[in-house]
């Protein structure tokens, strides 16, 4: 039973990726943790309805009955749903806000957030990406580099488990990897092929948070191997991946310090004018109704990027009519994302001889070569690749054989073709075009205003999507492809699920939200760091790089509790 | 790895979209009320259908003992639009006609090689033809049977916790397919 009379040192607004983090390394420096959650609880284990079920349990073959469809026309876009991990999203009517221009903005709400359905590749960011915005200008200096963050990589890394390659690719920093996943043949092909044709290029194993050979601190989480069986969105039985659920909650509660509250929905920070700091935080429990505030010394604001935004947007007080910290208008703003919209697929010749075991839950690499240092291409920026091979069902006999009976059963039952894709991960400029705000009129069933959308695509997008068709193509010839097809999908922003900014670091309050240890310049005990804090996107799945800065602010921020700075 | 499932699903070797996994055009929703949606005799059609789609050999069980009619059943039922309902539901008697006129027998009623050589010519129709009913039996017999218990385990290889990933092994012609791809 929650006990509401308790007290705590620390709030975290959050519980998905980087919200477990704050709560982890804040109970472990002795801290008493209150979580407010705004889903349901999850248990790791207990609550993965779907993990252990074989192709045969799901009724449609996997895909969606038309009523769930019509209803969930936004958050059935997403790769990620389907029949097995539909109880890890929201259902759109339940959480409605307002698209001023199109954006699919996929949440999860439940204790782990998104952690449990996360992409779960963890490359590092290079200092070429810390630097890029505003040594080519397109945005401000990010308040720390890359040697403030490596200690903080490893730190995570080591604790969640990632495998890779060290692989001495400077735009992409090497970390404390777990052993990589194997390349299939033609992956191992490909990426011969490209070092041969393009010496700056680097096609490598994937970084990806899964034990591939767990450590003693793995196991100390309950956690064990990677099985391959790639159907980590239903949750792990195995506890294979990293999530919140997994392994940074149950960690923080092993502390006896961490208290969870799901169903508590956050309607603003309070601020306290006499002490110039935030007193506390104002929930409303989703099934009651009930009005609680919850006061502590610090507070973590990890409620993913955009409702994070909305948080403090919505935390008016006299002081700071306009949101919380927010005396230079800049909150909500430089809202951005990561470019998903293009990419190639082709069929190989050869290998037919070979194949692979298992199935792999990691893509291959290919680092990034654009704008490395300097300024080399007409658009700001730069791309991740992923890429890959695998053989695809096979779809007939050959042309002018019967289409069914025997001989077509046995075809399809034989693996066939070998296929290689790449899709891109590109950065996106911050703009200050780019928002969200709060409706001044519409609410949702709380009260709370609902949170305008109001991103889009850019110029620079447009040539980076292109500069990837072109060489995507280029690469796959090189490499013998055949039968090359590239594709720009249009796909709104938001359905890259890698939104971020809006209260982003920087050095300078008037250009920025948050300082170097991720605090609001204007109230000191407020803490920011999941994608909300970002300063420009970099190419690099950001989820490391919040648990990263998390831990280091939440670090600083138990240091500063215990002088009583905070 | 996940993400490439989306561009899996899109691409077009894949022999196009599966039909019903859009939801273009609402209509009226199936009235429930009047009953289950296809019945016995219908299901037993589609089973037979399906086993002249993809038959029992010696490798492998075929799409009867499957069950692809009770799949069937219920994809169209859940996931089709009223409009894809209708024409399904309309393709089974025409089916059933075009069996008359070849073999003035009920679909079910003629012989397998008799069924086979009819639904070659359909589906030879259906390749050319726009949300053809014979594209809706296929592809639903295909997807069913090899999500199937029988499918997936005796068609393919079915292994739900392979334990490690091996990124190269030997693959001999006639080897089956590790199921978890469809």
């Amino acid at each position: 039973m929650f006990d509401e009379d308790k007290k705590f040192d620390a709030i975290v607004i959050g519980s998905g990726i980087s919200g477990g983090w704050a709560a982890k390394e804040l109970c472990e420096k002795g801290l008493k943790v209150l979580v407010l959650e705004r889903g349901r609880d999850v248990k790791h284990l207990k609550d993965y309805p779907t993990a252990l079920k074989n192709p045969w349990d799901f009724k449609y073959g996997g895909r969606m009955s038309r009523e769930y469809l019509l209803k969930n026309p936004l958050i059935t876009k997403t790769y990620a749903v389907n029949q097995s991990t539909t109880h890890f999203f929201i259902e759109d009517e339940d959480h409605p806000y307002i698209q001023k221009k199109p954006f699919d903005w996929i949440r999860g709400y439940q204790v782990g957030g998104r952690s449990l359905t996360w992409g779960r590749a963890c490359q590092r960011w290079s200092n070429y990406e810390f630097e890029a915005p505003a040594k080519h200008g397109y945005g401000i200096k990010w308040p720390i580099d890359y040697k403030d963050i490596a200690p903080w990589y490893s730190h995570v890394e080591n604790f969640i488990g990632v495998c890779g390659n060290k692989d001495g690719v400077e735009a992409m920093p090497d970390g404390e990897f777990l052993p990589p996943f194997d390349f299939n043949c033609v992956e191992k092909h490909l990426s011969d092929k490209i070092s041969e044709h393009y010496p700056d290029r680097y096609m490598v194993q994937g970084r990806w948070a899964q034990l591939t050979e767990p450590k003693k601190i793995h196991l100390d989480q309950g956690r064990g191997k990677c099985l391959a069986r790639n159907l980590c969105m239903r949750g792990c039985p195995y506890g294979g991946y990293f999530s919140s659920v997994s392994s940074t909650l149950p960690w923080a509660a092993e502390t006896g310090n961490l208290t969870i509250r799901p169903h508590s929905v956050v309607h603003s920070i309070l601020y306290d004018n006499e002490t110039g700091k935030a007193s506390g935080v104002k929930v409303i429990d989703s099934n009651s109704g009930e009005e609680t505030i919850f006061n502590a010394r610090i507070i973590f604001v990890n409620a993913s990027a955009l409702n994070t935004n909305l948080i403090l947007l919505n935390s008016r007080s006299q002081r700071f009519p306009n949101g919380l910290g927010n005396d230079n208008g800049l909150l909500g703003k430089h809202i951005c994302f990561h470019i998903y919209r293009a990419n190639a697929s082709a069929a190989i010749d050869g290998f037919e001889d070979k194949y692979y075991y298992g199935r792999n839950p990691t893509d291959t690499i290919l680092a990034n070569f654009r704008n490395l240092g300097k300024k080399d291409k007409d658009f700001f920026g730069g791309y991740t690749t992923f890429c890959g091979a695998y053989r695809a069902s096979t779809t007939g006999v050959p042309d002018g054989e019967p289409q069914l009976g025997a001989n077509f059963k046995h075809a399809l039952s034989e693996p066939g073709e070998w296929r290689v894709y790449m899709y891109m991960q590109g950065e996106t400029i911050p703009k200050i075009t780019n928002q969200v705000y709060l409706s001044p009129d519409k609410k949702d069933k709380w009260g709370i205003p609902l949170l305008v959308t109001d991103v889009a695509y850019d110029e620079n997008d447009e040539k980076m999507i292109e500069d990837f068709l072109q060489e995507s193509r280029e690469m796959l010839q090189k490499a013998g492809c055949k039968d090359i097809v590239t594709a720009d999908n249009k796909q709104s922003p938001g359905l890259d699920i890698h939104e971020m900014g809006g209260a982003r670091m920087g050095k300078d309050p008037k250009t920025s939200l948050l300082n170097q240890w991720n605090q609001l310049h204007l109230c000191k005990n407020v803490f920011v760091t999941d994608g909300a804090c970002m300063t420009s996107t970099g190419n690099q799945s950001p989820s490391i790089l919040y648990m990263a800065l998390t831990a280091r602010a939440a670090g600083y921020a138990a240091e500063e509790f215990k002088k009583g700075n905070l | 790895m996940d993400r490439r499932e989306a561009l899996k699903i899109t691409s077009i070797f894949l022999g196009g979209t599966i039909i019903g996994s859009g939801y273009f055009i609402s209509g009226c929703a199936l009235d429930e009320a009047s009953g289950e949606f296809l019945s016995e005799a219908e299901i037993h059609f589609l089973n037979e259908v399906g086993e002249t789609i993809l038959p029992e050999t010696k490798r492998s069980p075929g799409a009867k003992a499957a069950n692809v009619g009770a799949f069937m059943h219920t994809f169209v039922r859940d996931c089709y639009s009223p409009e894809e309902q209708e024409i399904f539901k309309a393709g089974i008697e025409k089916l059933n006609h075009r069996a008359k006129a070849a073999y003035s027998a009920n679909f079910i009623d003629v012989q397998p090689e008799q069924k086979f050589k009819l639904l070659v010519k359909i589906d030879q129709e259906a390749e050319k033809a726009n949300l053809h009913y014979f594209t809706m039996f296929k592809q639903l017999s295909i997807l069913g049977y090899f999500t199937s218990r029988p499918g997936a385990t005796q068609a393919l290889r079915y292994n739900p916790v392979p334990g490690e990933f091996i990124g190269c092994i030997p693959y001999q012609e006639g080897d089956k397919a590790f199921a978890g791809r469809v």
